[in-house]
């Protein structure tokens, strides 16, 4: 269950609690994950292990299926094979936090919905049409601040760059902290200086939170940088290991038709 | 009631507010329009004028059906058709096919086509025709206390939900891993928005409810940048609107609910003038 945020004192989830309190030593497992749509099988025997503390990068080319993977570990869609939450308080999958950014926020032009409206509609429960609540205003700035998105509170969402929303969605996907992290391609559209931020971020949350991070990404460069482990997908893991294993594989060369060393410039 | 019409006619010693009727609608209208100004906020923002249009033209059939089914009171097989199709419909528009408007046109043609046919046999559907156009100045007292309700209950909805209907409307996946129930919060938006159209539709008129339900939130949209601003500017609009439509309308002689749609759509295009300038 989320946490909503009611008007009392809000909690301090980073400086009370203890570090290891959002991992608690847990795990994921996904046992023989499939998907399928009436006839065809767009994913099948997915076998995974999601430890907390960990970056693990699924890549594969457009189509593989690592966006259904994705929905399938959300709950979005019906999947065939089990989803397992573990951790020492013996908690279940309804109990699992999960934190998301999405692939495409896609909003129109001109609606008025400000930061601190899509923000606090998350977390509190006084209705944002109604009036803005000092108390929530000033913890959604803080948690903005995490990734120097605190000026952003007041503009139209529908007005930032790229960058900026996958900012305040970092923001938002993290409040309360999640025991997972769930990133689908979240550099698409962001300028160089906006994707080394936000993958600082990243590895800061992955070491000040000890969350499990699962990133779908197409950015080698990235994932050969900060992924603990790397997951080449398409219809089923074709292969599973750090990065130089994972690229330097036949099955890797066959997709992306040529070594990674010629991606790099 | 009548304490109330005495206030009324101390604050506003009109001529036009001598008569009861013109009371009634007053205060009918007072009810209806904030409605239609804080449902059309999530309406325009999820793009769901087709449904709310869709909707209107139900109707008839569900009035059909009751005529047909041998219902006595047709308002109560207009709700639960309505109700029906709402859901049918949102039910639709959740499996995105590539279809999706085409099919809930189809559906919705078919379903006013059939309503049409049955009410118009042998003749006889002048006596519906008050329903096209809305007949506010026949509302009874007993009718504003039900509004008067649904206006309460929905203002209580709407607190309570509002930031769950916000966040599903921004993106659903956000939201469900948010732990929100976007098909239950999505399902009662709809049965919401059935409810209060079939109640109010016997006033407003089929043909121009749904313009009254997007006019004010489209004109608010123009130049609100959060959803305080959002939510304020609709009701003002559909309220002056509504007042000013129905003050004209009696002395024009013309029919109230298109005037006061024809006073929307000009609010509509100053805020879009304000709204360019603001942005310059």
């Amino acid at each position: 269950m989320s946490e909503t945020f009611d008007d009392k004192e809000p909690d301090d989830v980073y400086e009370k609690e203890p570090v290891n309190s959002a991992c608690g030593l847990h795990c994921l497992k996904i046992k023989d994950l499939s998907v399928r749509a009436g006839e065809d099988t767009i994913i099948e025997n997915i076998n995974m292990h999601i430890h907390c503390g960990r970056l693990t990068a699924i890549i594969g080319r457009n189509g593989a299926g690592k966006t259904t993977l994705i929905k399938a570990i959300l709950g979005e869609i019906k999947h065939g094979g089990s989803i397992e939450f573990t951790d020492l308080k013996n908690r279940t999958l309804e109990d699992l936090k999960v934190g998301y950014v999405p692939q495409h926020f896609n909003i129109d032009k001109n609606t008025p919905v400000s930061v601190y409206d899509m923000f606090a509609g998350y977390i509190s429960r006084m209705p944002v049409f109604f009036k803005k609540s000092k108390k929530v205003y000033d913890y959604i700035k803080k948690q903005l601040s995490m990734f120097d998105a605190q000026d952003l509170i007041d503009k139209r969402v529908c007005d930032l760059s790229g960058g900026e929303v996958q900012r305040v969605l970092l923001a938002v996907a993290i409040t309360p902290i999640p025991n997972l992290l769930l990133l689908d391609e979240p550099v698409s559209g962001i300028d160089r200086n906006g994707m080394e931020l936000f993958y600082k971020n990243i590895r800061m949350l992955k070491e000040k939170f000890d969350l499990a991070i699962i990133m779908v990404s197409h950015d080698f460069d990235f994932v050969s940088k900060y992924a603990d482990n790397v997951i080449l997908l398409d219809k089923t893991i074709l292969k599973e290991g750090s990065f130089e294993e994972v690229s330097g594989s036949e099955d890797f060369l066959k997709i992306f038709g040529r070594d990674y060393n010629e991606y790099t410039l | 009631m009548n304490t109330l019409y005495e206030i009324m006619e101390k604050v506003l010693p009109f001529s036009w507010m001598e008569y009861n009727f013109m009371k009634n609608a007053l205060l009918a209208v007072i009810l209806i329009t904030p409605l239609f100004g804080i449902l059309g906020t999530m309406i325009v923002n999820n793009r769901m004028a087709f449904f709310s249009d869709a909707l209107g033209h139900s109707a008839l059939t569900g009035i059909a059906l009751g005529a047909v089914l041998g219902i006595a009171d047709t308002d109560i097989s207009m709700i639960i058709y309505a109700i029906i199709f709402a859901v049918l419909l949102n039910y639709i528009k959740r499996k995105k096919t590539l279809s999706t408007d085409t099919l809930i046109s189809v559906f919705s043609s078919f379903s006013m086509a059939i309503g049409l046919v049955f009410l118009s046999k042998g003749g006889n559907f002048s006596k519906y025709s008050s329903l096209l156009l809305g007949d506010i100045l026949s509302i009874s007292a007993q009718e504003i206390r039900l509004l008067g309700i649904v206006f309460i209950l929905t203002l209580l909805y709407w607190f309570f939900f509002f930031n769950k209907l916000n966040s599903v409307a921004l993106n659903t996946s956000l939201a469900r891993s948010k732990s929100i129930k976007a098909d239950l919060v999505e399902a009662s938006f709809c049965i919401l928005i059935a409810v209060i159209v079939m109640l109010s539709i016997k006033w407003v008129g089929i043909l121009i409810i749904n313009a009254l339900l997007t006019l004010p939130a489209a004109a608010s949209r123009n130049i609100s940048s959060n959803m305080r601003e959002y939510h304020l500017f609709s009701v003002l609009v559909s309220v002056f609107s509504g007042i000013t439509g129905l003050i004209l309308s009696f002395y024009l002689g013309t029919a109230t609910g298109p005037t006061v749609v024809i006073i929307a759509a000009l609010m509509f295009f100053i805020t879009m003038i304000l709204g360019n300038i603001k942005n310059r």
